[in-house]
């Protein structure tokens, strides 16, 4: 079957997030849709996927207009969708949430569960996926919750089926796996959309490639095309993909952790006994899948998360038992992993965010009493230095793109006298152009002899900016390599397999 | 420079992440401490004399003798066996296990029999286990089918605070109903159609207009109040005779059932609509889990954007469920006004739809252990009635307060870690 999009438009008040986009997906053809964050991507197979209505433009199946009323319709006409965010219940079944939707019943309206069982051993057998139809979600881990997201789309004979952003939370050896199953899928005769914006996997894996920038299709590309051609593609001028930097200069030892371990509230132990040191002058980059414990890492570095025992130490002062003002005040900067939520408050300006930490004594504050005056010249400062992109300071955060919004929280924290910086993926959802300029800065702050922690998941951020990378696994520190070692050992490490044993190291 | 770190020992690809048990010393110290309450009570007012316990009465198949007890020494006996499991549950606690269940009830029975054996002391009227368990029923009913409602509702992912308007409009609208057609089915019909259209009005607010489901639900109950009051004393106290005069449902004994000793009466002698309870929970207990419905329902309140991806009507499935639960809980609204009494006075619910929403959560939204929890409600609402009747010196609004107190216990996590389900409360908005 043939699917065909033709001058989709949609809009988001004055925003217009798909601009006439044109494109064509074949039966047994791999297709990839590339572009950044935010340039369209998701919102288009939203309206294919009938989450959205577009404002203009039609959807066709086999040459014959189709009309969404919501995904029920998408679904109907053979359309599946693996999310970015797995659209799964926690805590159901598997099998429940493979049948939900489209539940047989039997006598006494009862579901029939076992039917759902067999229906998921059957296409986990034709896949060869290992999954126990009757485990609890959100007991799985991340990778095999999206082969639940697969089965799920299989299991109602989806013809097209949609990958949003699937990489994102699997390791380099999961992606490598998940190639496998999309080339699978595309041999079964199904056709594939791939959405991503790492090159990569889209020269690995695309029979074509759509890029698009800014809600419009930009151009096609060829499998056989270069990163940098693709990259520039993508952005809309030649991108440095690499971080310039020069040898590190090591001082003494800043931060100093040991046994650190942290566990959630239900008791499972998220930082399982970490001990690392970071020079000053270094880039010590914390790598690994999401969800491995780096973020308690990193906050419990900050005081957010309470360490059940272990010690950090900053420049010999124990920073366990401190609290977070008392921590910040030691000179530790933190951009945290998700500013929307733990690093800026949307409705409040560019100016108040950026003095957000700084109000409990001069210069911003004096015997209670805000200095505006002060706030705003420091504002306007840091607006120029840091080139963020605003209408004025008086604009709300929350308007700003991602990128802008990053480099706010960047140059609040930079502003102050530092002694240990971490940053939690700086530079997720952030376009090309502000990534660069987020990783000088993170450089620039190595140079002045700070020791700095980065968290990523990116192997290609932690390759590009670390000086050393540790590598993390369901709460353990697998390794601390330097940023030379391959990238296949890096992806073994991630998937927990220490150095030693792939004889690498 | 390469530095490694250690290397576990085992294969981590198959290796869970590491547990540590996080015990809980809630649970043993509020165990101290109501155990220490109920000794000192005993230390502060001791009474002389004994107590007796009826276990049938007048007319049974099968007659039990009456159970005199000495009261003060039955009371320590109790307190005694509570303190053993208190320090049980240190034991437990220090050694990190945690507390069984079956020791809470152990505790909970044994402190009740010390309360009850003091409280009872001395005097010449006995405590009729029957009417402990019957009356507790009776009380019982309208939180029942309360907090039924509220479990769908909280289930499907609206916050149903407007259990209490609920119950209140049913109440009116049966009596009204059952008095103009002198027939106590149509009251309960017509309960059940008001308690719906105040959970649709909710709905409209909530589903549709994504109001605060709070706010709604606080507004809807103080409207209801306003509106059953200001018809009562305009419309039903001039028309008493024709509009506030209802036919009640008699008790039924079901043959066989009712002559079991000491729980048949109190169980299966009664009106049909503790019958209809009796089947109401465990229908829906099975329609939340062994049905598409209660499938879909439980998707939309855990994930309503997952439930909308395949395919279900997320708003659709909430109003249905909304208006399933809001009849139900006007059947609750009936019992006041065709059962326990013939008639609708102002107010006459008393907040039982709060404690039901209590139930709710002490009931961890599942629909059996809900209706448990509002029969421990009842009890201890009816152990008010029982105290008085054998002339205890502990004033009744201490006992109109349990409820609440052991709900603030509850909420406060003793009874174990609960759920709700995770997107309980929140509008779905489409984006």
């Amino acid at each position: 079957m043939t699917l065909e999009l033709r001058g989709i438009t949609k809009r988001f008040g004055a925003l217009v997030a798909n601009d006439h986009i044109d494109l064509t997906v074949r039966a047994g053809e791999i297709h990839c849709l590339l572009g950044e964050n935010g340039a369209g991507k998701s919102t288009l197979m939203n309206v294919l996927y009938g989450l959205y209505t577009a404002d203009e433009g039609e959807v066709l199946i086999d040459g014959v207009v189709q009309r969404f009323s919501g995904p029920g319709d998408a679904m109907a006409a053979g359309i599946g969708m693996v999310h970015q965010h797995f659209m799964l219940i926690p805590v159901f079944t598997v099998a429940e949430n493979v049948m939900l939707g489209h539940e047989e019943t039997l006598s006494g309206g009862r579901l029939d569960l076992p039917a759902a069982r067999a229906k998921v051993r059957e296409i986990a057998t034709r896949f060869g996926f290992h999954v126990d139809p009757d485990a609890v979600v959100e007991d799985l881990p991340v990778g095999v919750q999206q082969r639940v997201e697969i089965i799920k789309a299989l299991s109602r004979d989806a013809r097209v089926i949609v990958f949003d952003e699937p990489t994102a939370v699997l390791t380099p050896q999961e992606t490598d796996e998940l190639m496998a199953i999309m080339r699978q899928l595309k041999d079964s005769g199904a056709a594939i959309v791939f959405i991503t914006h790492k090159l990569r996997e889209v020269r690995e894996v695309a029979d074509r490639i759509t890029v698009v920038r800014r809600g419009a299709v930009v151009g096609e590309a060829e499998p056989g095309a270069s990163d940098a051609e693709l990259a520039a593609l993508m952005v809309g001028r030649p991108v440095e993909l690499t971080v310039r930097k020069d040898a590190p200069v090591r001082r003494d030892t800043g931060l100093q952790v040991q046994d650190l371990v942290v566990t959630d509230e239900r008791g499972t132990v998220v930082v399982d006994g970490a001990s690392f040191a970071v020079d000053g002058g270094e880039v010590l980059v914390i790598a690994g899948v999401q969800g491995n414990g780096q973020t308690e890492l990193a906050e419990a570095l900050v005081g957010l998360q309470r360490a059940r025992s272990g010690s950090i130490r900053l420049d010999g002062r124990e920073l366990v038992g401190l609290s977070v003002r008392r921590i910040l005040e030691a000179g530790v900067g933190f951009v945290p992993e998700d500013r929307n939520v733990d690093g800026l408050v949307g409705d409040f300006s560019v100016a108040e965010n950026l003095v957000l930490n700084r109000l409990d004594g001069p210069p911003f504050a004096r015997r209670g009493m805000l200095q505006l005056g002060t706030r705003d010249e420091f504002a306007r400062t840091k607006v120029d230095e840091f080139d963020i992109r605003t209408q004025g300071i008086e604009t709300p955060v929350g308007r700003l793109s991602g990128g802008n919004q990053q480099k706010v929280v960047l140059a609040r924290e930079l502003s102050r006298d530092l002694r240990l910086f971490v940053a939690a993926q700086p530079t997720r959802g952030v376009d090309v152009g502000s990534i660069e300029f987020i990783h000088k800065r993170i450089v620039a702050t190595r140079d002045a002899g700070v020791p700095v922690v980065v968290l990523s998941t990116e192997l290609d951020e932690a390759v590009a900016l670390g000086d050393r990378i540790l590598v993390m696994y369901r709460g353990r520190v697998v390794g601390i390599v330097p940023s030379t070692t391959p990238r296949d050992v890096l992806g073994l490490m991630m998937a927990g397999i220490a150095p030693e044993r792939t004889g690498a190291a | 420079m390469t530095t490694l770190a250690p290397v576990p020992a085992s294969d981590p690809m198959t290796e869970g992440a590491r547990q540590v048990t996080v015990v809980s010393r809630k649970a043993p110290i509020a165990f101290a401490a109501v155990t220490a309450l109920v000794a000192l009570l005993l230390l502060v007012a001791p009474r002389d004399g004994s107590t007796r316990f009826r276990f049938s009465d007048e007319g049974d198949l099968l007659r039990l003798p009456d159970v005199a007890v000495p009261g003060m020494v039955t009371a320590w006996v109790g307190v005694a066996v509570a303190a053993a499991v208190v320090a049980a549950g240190a034991v437990l606690a220090a050694r990190r296990r945690r507390v069984p269940v079956v020791l809470t009830l152990v505790l909970v029975l044994a402190l009740l029999v010390a309360f009850l054996a003091w409280a009872g002391a001395g005097s010449s009227r006995d405590f009729s286990v029957a009417r402990l368990i019957g009356g507790s029923i009776l009380l019982a009913v309208p939180i029942v089918f309360g907090a039924l409602g509220g479990v769908i509702g909280e289930r499907v992912g609206v916050v149903n605070i407007a259990i209490e308007g609920q119950l209140l409009a049913g109440a009116f609208c049966a009596a009204v109903a059952a008095s103009l057609s002198g027939s106590a089915v149509v009251g309960v019909v017509a309960a059940v159609l008001a308690g719906a259209l105040v959970a649709l009005v909710l709905g409209v607010f909530t589903i549709t207009y994504r109001v605060n489901q709070v706010i709604v639900g606080v507004v809807l109950n103080v409207l209801v109040v306003g509106l059953t009051s200001f018809l009562y004393s305009q419309v039903l106290v001039p028309g008493a005779e024709r509009l506030n005069e209802t036919d009640r449902f008699a008790p039924v004994a079901i043959p066989g059932l009712s002559s079991i000793p000491i729980v048949g009466p109190a169980l299966f002698e009664q009106s049909v609509l503790v019958y209809v309870m009796y089947l109401a929970v465990p229908a829906v207990w099975f329609a939340m889990f062994r049905t598409r419905w209660g499938l879909r329902l439980r998707a939309v309140g855990e994930h309503p954007k997952a439930a909308d991806t395949v395919g279900i009507k997320v708003e659709r499935t909430r109003y249905r469920a909304l208006l399933v639960a809001g009849g139900i809980v006007g059947i609750g609204g009936a019992f006041y006004t065709v059962v326990s009494v013939s008639s609708f006075g102002k107010e006459m619910t008393a907040g039982a739809g709060f404690i039901a929403l209590a139930a709710v959560i002490f009931g961890k939204w599942d629909p059996v252990r809900a209706a448990l929890a509002a029969l421990l409600f009842g009890f201890a609402s009816n152990l008010e009635g029982a105290l008085s009747v054998v002339g205890a010196p502990v004033p009744s609004q201490f006992m109109l307060m349990l409820p609440y107190v052991v709900t603030i216990l509850a909420v406060a996590g003793l009874v174990g870690r609960s759920r709700a389900p995770a997107a309980s409360g929140e509008p779905y908005t489409k984006e």
